[in-house]
């Protein structure tokens, strides 16, 4: 009977994220930036622990695939929705368009997951970090070299579309694809690709499909992110979608403990308030991440916010 | 034809500095099966190091120039050890996937304190050794190139030696095969680790410095597109290979060139990840490398 409650969480979730964004008005506008800002790194936080936390590989291109999001949303909001809803949309078709813009945009960088995950998903660890890594650089520099997207003084004029509703909407989606994807029958594979490949695939687990099944789910939410992330700052930077993007988020992940929903989900909250508390020394904050990272390697490496309450879950 | 030689003698400085770095990314490799991410980063060390003492010898001259190149080198083998003796000894024999987080963590916290240190803005690299242009028919060489090559091929030939001819190399050729037997035989792996770092980063030294030379331009985050690219050149020639990193390099090298001065210039960045997806799809082991299957 753990399905049943799983949708009924999804449900009130989404209800939820809507019925407060009916009062957004009302809430402090900086305020509602930074939850929209943590919302959206959660979305990203917990589908790369699918990929880095259950699944055990190691992705360094989340960035890539939430430009690959942004960009391509965009293109659906500015140059394809105004042939469908004209020029001034109402409200309905406005979200319609949106909500179409943001699955467009997820099923692209699904694809450019798929694409990228069927060569480097058959390799090990190490070698899937660097393809990836190399990946999102290749992103940056197509997408830097279209002039027809902005080239590379980025991509101007989106139309304002995010709002609470919709991110915390994905959010809810998205924590709910994850924990029932694993939870499930089918997604206890991706738990032994995790714990060994060698074994899982000696009583026939495709251990590649499982990595791929859970590189493009993961891709696909990062897209999603992206599109909400470029209607909320209403310009794209190709620049803003580089390296150091993907590390904030692996350090999420690392922090909440990989393979962990709620302590990456704790996490992602912390580590986007700290960089607003902690704005007089922005140019540590790096420095403050990498040091984290081996120090937690070190000492700590089941991660930071990995408490386990009764039995194992998940 | 003399457009196509003037840009193989161009790559060809390229591709030997990709070839020192790429050396150290191997022979790491070799010894301890995982990728040192900071790599990159103590080759921009070694360059900053030059910045700073290339001030206080005699610009341009032939021994200035060595004794900067020297120091760079043995300031960046201490601090390969002193990496390898704080962060990477207390995970040995841990699982692979936190290791490589522990060495992305060093990339960044050399890259990042760098930033605060030496400052985010681009510096201007002094020039360390004599310069001068020679005209051979049509083809224009600088004797910065010569000197990138010469230097290049000149520490290959003495890693060839010290891998080859010494004891220490030896035992790093045993630890390579199989840490444990070695072990069992009396090889100390701590100490070849620590030395086989002190190489690699002093490689790495050399590279940043020669790359310096040719681009002046440097700053923190010099490291991370070279840093890729020798990687790159790394997995082409196979993984663990010495011939076959600096086989890579040159090849690599080379291809970027011929991108750059081609109508495709501004995605000379991406050749280096094309030809590393191509090789991993189509040859994972590299080109002088031999499959292993891996056992239980």
């Amino acid at each position: 009977m753990r399905f049943p409650r799983q949708h009924l969480a999804l449900l009130l979730g989404v209800a939820a994220a809507f019925g407060i964004s009916h009062f957004s008005d009302r809430i402090d506008a900086y305020l509602l930036d930074v939850a929209l800002g943590i919302g959206i790194n959660l979305i990203l936080a917990v589908s790369l622990n699918l990929v880095n936390g259950h699944t055990g590989q190691f992705s360094l291109g989340h960035a890539g695939f939430m430009a690959v999001g942004a960009y391509l949303s965009a293109v659906g909001t500015v140059f394809i929705g105004p042939h469908f809803v004209g020029e001034s949309p109402g409200v309905f078709a406005q979200n319609l368009l949106f909500f179409g813009a943001l699955v467009f945009g997820g099923l692209c960088a699904a694809v450019a997951g798929l694409l990228v995950g069927i060569p480097s998903l058959r390799l090990r660890g190490d070698y899937l970090a660097l393809v990836t890594l190399g990946f999102g650089e290749i992103i940056r520099v197509v997408f830097q070299n279209i002039e027809a997207l902005g080239g590379a003084l980025g991509f101007i004029g989106v139309p304002a579309y995010t709002d609470f509703g919709w991110t915390y909407g994905f959010v809810a989606l998205t924590v709910f694809t994850v924990s029932c994807l694993v939870n499930s029958t089918y997604g206890r594979g991706f738990l032994a690709t995790h714990d060994d490949e060698i074994a899982s695939a000696s009583i026939g687990l495709d251990t590649t499909r499982y990595k791929i099944v859970a590189f493009t789910i993961g891709a696909f939410f990062a897209g999603v992110a992206g599109g909400l992330f470029a209607h909320l700052k209403l310009s794209i930077d190709p620049r803003g979608f580089d390296f150091t993007r993907s590390i904030e988020i692996v350090v999420m992940v690392i922090l909440g403990g990989m393979g962990n929903t709620l302590g990456v989900i704790l996490a992602a909250v912390v580590l986007t308030i700290l960089p607003e508390v902690l704005r007089p020394i922005a140019e540590y904050r790096m420095v403050l991440y990498s040091f984290l990272l081996i120090v937690l390697m070190i000492a700590r490496p089941q991660g930071l916010l990995n408490f386990r309450f009764g039995k194992n879950r998940i | 034809m003399t457009e196509f030689l003037q840009q193989l003698i161009n790559g060809l400085s390229l591709g030997a500095i990709y070839a020192l770095l790429a050396l150290g990314y191997t022979m790491v490799y070799g010894v301890l099966r995982f990728i040192n991410f900071a790599h990159a980063d103590v080759f921009m060390v070694g360059s900053f190091v030059g910045y700073y003492l290339g001030q206080h010898v005699p610009e341009a001259t032939l021994w200035g120039g060595m004794l900067v190149l020297v120091a760079a080198m043995m300031t960046c083998a201490l601090l390969g050890v002193i990496i390898e003796r704080l962060a990477y000894r207390p995970l040995r024999g841990g699982p692979t996937l936190n290791v490589l987080i522990t060495a992305i963590g060093v990339s960044l916290l050399l890259e990042y304190s760098g930033q605060i240190v030496f400052g985010a803005t681009p510096r201007t690299f002094p020039q360390i050794f004599p310069e001068r242009h020679f005209e051979l028919g049509q083809l224009s060489i600088t004797s910065n190139q010569l000197v990138v090559i010469t230097v290049a091929l000149l520490l290959i030939a003495g890693l060839q030696v010290i891998v080859f001819k010494t004891r220490m190399g030896m035992a790093m050729r045993a630890v390579s095969l199989n840490p444990r037997a070695a072990q069992l035989v009396g090889v100390n792996i701590n100490t070849v680790i620590s030395f086989t770092f002190a190489l690699g980063s002093a490689l790495a030294a050399a590279g940043g410095i020669l790359y310096s030379m040719n681009y002046p331009s440097i700053d923190p985050l010099m490291g991370v597109m070279p840093g890729l690219k020798a990687f790159t050149a790394a997995i082409l020639g196979g993984i663990g290979n010495i011939p076959g990193a600096a086989l890579g390099g040159l090849i690599l090298g080379g291809a970027e060139t011929f991108v750059s001065g081609s109508q495709f210039s501004t995605y000379k960045d991406a050749i280096a990840f094309g030809i590393l997806i191509v090789i991993l799809l189509f040859r994972p082991a590299g080109l002088l490398g031999r499959f292993t299957v891996e056992k239980v």
